[in-house]
């Protein structure tokens, strides 16, 4: 981010209504999502959402490493939140660092919520998650690849896991932010929404909002992850799209 | 909160319809409501507030009294009984730990082999990294996968390679009555040994087990199955080097029961029960006999 001088900052809303990139105040940057790009993993999906391309890979139920986080009631979810040196304007520097472990963990632990992760006993569900690019929101993008490898790799679980931001920026609530937004806006909240129940089983925040600011803002969000979750089912059908009725085969 | 579906009018007219039928098969995701009045969750299932949704993604299939979906993807679910070819992945003194594709590593003692061994002289009959067919014994509650190497058509595998697909494309290379995997058998002379766990072993000479492994990927890739096995036919006899006589001697199992490095050439055993999940697939009769 760096210091910007105040004449360097974009206008974020325009008179319009309109946001940096055109787009509504509730309107999604557009997403594509690919499940099963992966040959050797067991479930992985490419999401390409906006400017981010973030892909995924889920390895298990398998036999757990390091052996001491074994559960003996259920499985655990090891994820593993990266971002590649070249995922930004300015090299990142390559490895762990606070944040992308503060990422490991929440994601980790949103989709242990929806997981079922009793019937593996003593093993580990591994979920690497690799942004190749990023542009803001790039955490949703991630449980979004995350729950669509889930699926590819055939654990059972509540349901898909579609997740989105909603922050303020130039004043008003707005959908899906995208880098300007994010690092010129007055607050994000990233949420992850579990479509069958209608739980949030992620929320962070960084800013400031009013608590109308933040309800409103809420509605949005799941109003938002419910047209992504028909995007990641569109995503799954088209991988295992049926194969035609056949009465006895060959 | 409300719920996020609308109620699933397409699939009406599931309850009772014989789940053999392939015409009304029908793709489901996890999250999704199924069509479940009066019935239970069965599989690939769950139940909330009187409502059965899908756990897994997997292909409907109604079993009265219960809902299930067959999954389509995933790792190996062991079964009693099923026969399965493991990777030894580490050496105990009484044990080793096979890896079968499924969630956890599968112990093998050495009582469940037909070797007379010394605790301790384990490594002297299977080493890591070598491959055996062995049969699913038992499962308990943990996950923990209990084999046996005593049976007809279970030993250690001598040479040969082995092909991974997944496990739920083993009806398919199997096919109805064994139709499938005969006609690969006959038309390459390659002895094959298939588990269920979705790993295909494959003896022969190098052509042959080529002709086999890209056979296998026809039918891994293959999305229709009507005239797969006239496909598969067809490759074969298009890539055919006349070497291959027709049918060859049945595979013969020549294992020395009492001899450590027993040579294993027989296709599994041919006293598996028809899997529920598996006829609905398409039936299989693994007797290759």
């Amino acid at each position: 981010m760096g210091n910007v001088g105040a004449k360097d900052v974009p206008v974020l809303l325009s008179p319009e209504g309109l946001r940096i990139d055109g787009r509504r105040v509730d309107e999604l940057r557009p997403i594509k999502i690919q499940a099963g790009a992966l040959k050797h993993a067991d479930g992985s999906a490419f999401v390409e959402w906006g400017a981010n391309k973030v892909m995924a890979a889920v390895y298990g139920p398998r036999e757990v490493h390091p052996r001491h986080l074994q559960q003996n009631t259920k499985a655990v979810i090891q994820c593993k939140y990266n971002m590649a040196a070249f995922s930004v304007d300015e090299r990142k520097r390559p490895g762990l660092d606070r944040r992308s472990q503060e990422i490991s963990k929440v994601i980790a632990e949103a989709l242990e919520s929806v997981v079922f992760v009793e019937e593996f006993p003593r093993t580990s569900i591994d979920v690497y998650i690799e942004v190749l690019q990023a542009n803001a929101g790039t955490r949703c993008a991630g449980i979004v690849a995350a729950s669509v490898a889930l699926a590819d790799a055939g654990i059972p679980m509540v349901d898909l896991l579609p997740a989105v931001a909603v922050g303020k920026a130039g004043g008003a609530l707005v959908l899906d932010l995208k880098k300007e937004e994010d690092n010129f806006g007055e607050a994000d909240l990233p949420m992850a929404l579990v479509p069958q129940s209608g739980r949030l089983v992620l929320l962070q925040m960084e800013g400031h909002m009013t608590p109308a600011e933040l309800s409103q803002a809420l509605d949005m969000g799941v109003a938002g992850c419910r047209q992504i979750y028909e995007r990641m089912k569109a995503a799954l059908r088209e991988r295992y799209a049926v194969e035609p009725a056949a009465e006895g085969s060959a | 909160m409300g719920r996020g579906h609308r109620p699933s009018h397409r699939r009406r007219g599931h309850e009772g319809s014989p789940s053999h039928s392939f015409g009304d098969r029908v793709l489901v995701l996890p999250g999704e409501e199924l069509p479940g009045h009066g019935l239970k969750p069965g599989p690939g299932t769950y139940r909330v507030g009187g409502r059965i949704y899908a756990s897994v993604l997997g292909l409907l299939s109604p079993r009265p009294p219960l809902v299930q979906v067959v999954p389509l993807s995933g790792r190996y679910i062991p079964k009693p009984r099923d026969v399965v070819i493991g990777t030894v992945t580490d050496v105990q003194g009484t044990f080793w730990l096979l890896d079968i594709g499924a969630p956890r590593w599968a112990p093998l003692h050495m009582t469940g082999t037909p070797w007379k061994i010394e605790v301790g002289e384990t490594d002297r009959y299977l080493r890591v990294g070598e491959s055996v067919v062995v049969q699913v014994e038992n499962l308990d509650p943990t996950g923990r996968i209990g084999v046996t190497m005593n049976g007809e058509g279970l030993g250690k595998l001598e040479g040969g390679t082995i092909v991974s697909l997944s496990p739920a494309r083993i009806p398919r290379v199997v096919g109805r009555g064994g139709s499938m995997i005969q006609t690969i058998i006959q038309r390459t002379g390659a002895q094959i040994a298939v588990g269920q766990n979705g790993r295909v072993w494959v003896g022969g000479s190098p052509e042959a087990i080529e002709r086999v492994r890209e056979a296998l990927r026809i039918i891994a890739e293959g999305a229709q199955h009507r005239g797969l096995t006239e496909r598969v036919d067809s490759y074969l006899r298009a890539t055919a080097s006349g070497d291959e006589v027709g049918p060859q001697e049945p595979p013969t199992e020549t294992a020395h029961r009492d001899a450590p490095g027993p040579t294993y050439v027989s296709p599994p055993p041919a006293d598996r029960d028809v899997e529920p999940e598996i006829e609905d697939e398409e039936p299989v009769d693994p007797d290759l006999e």
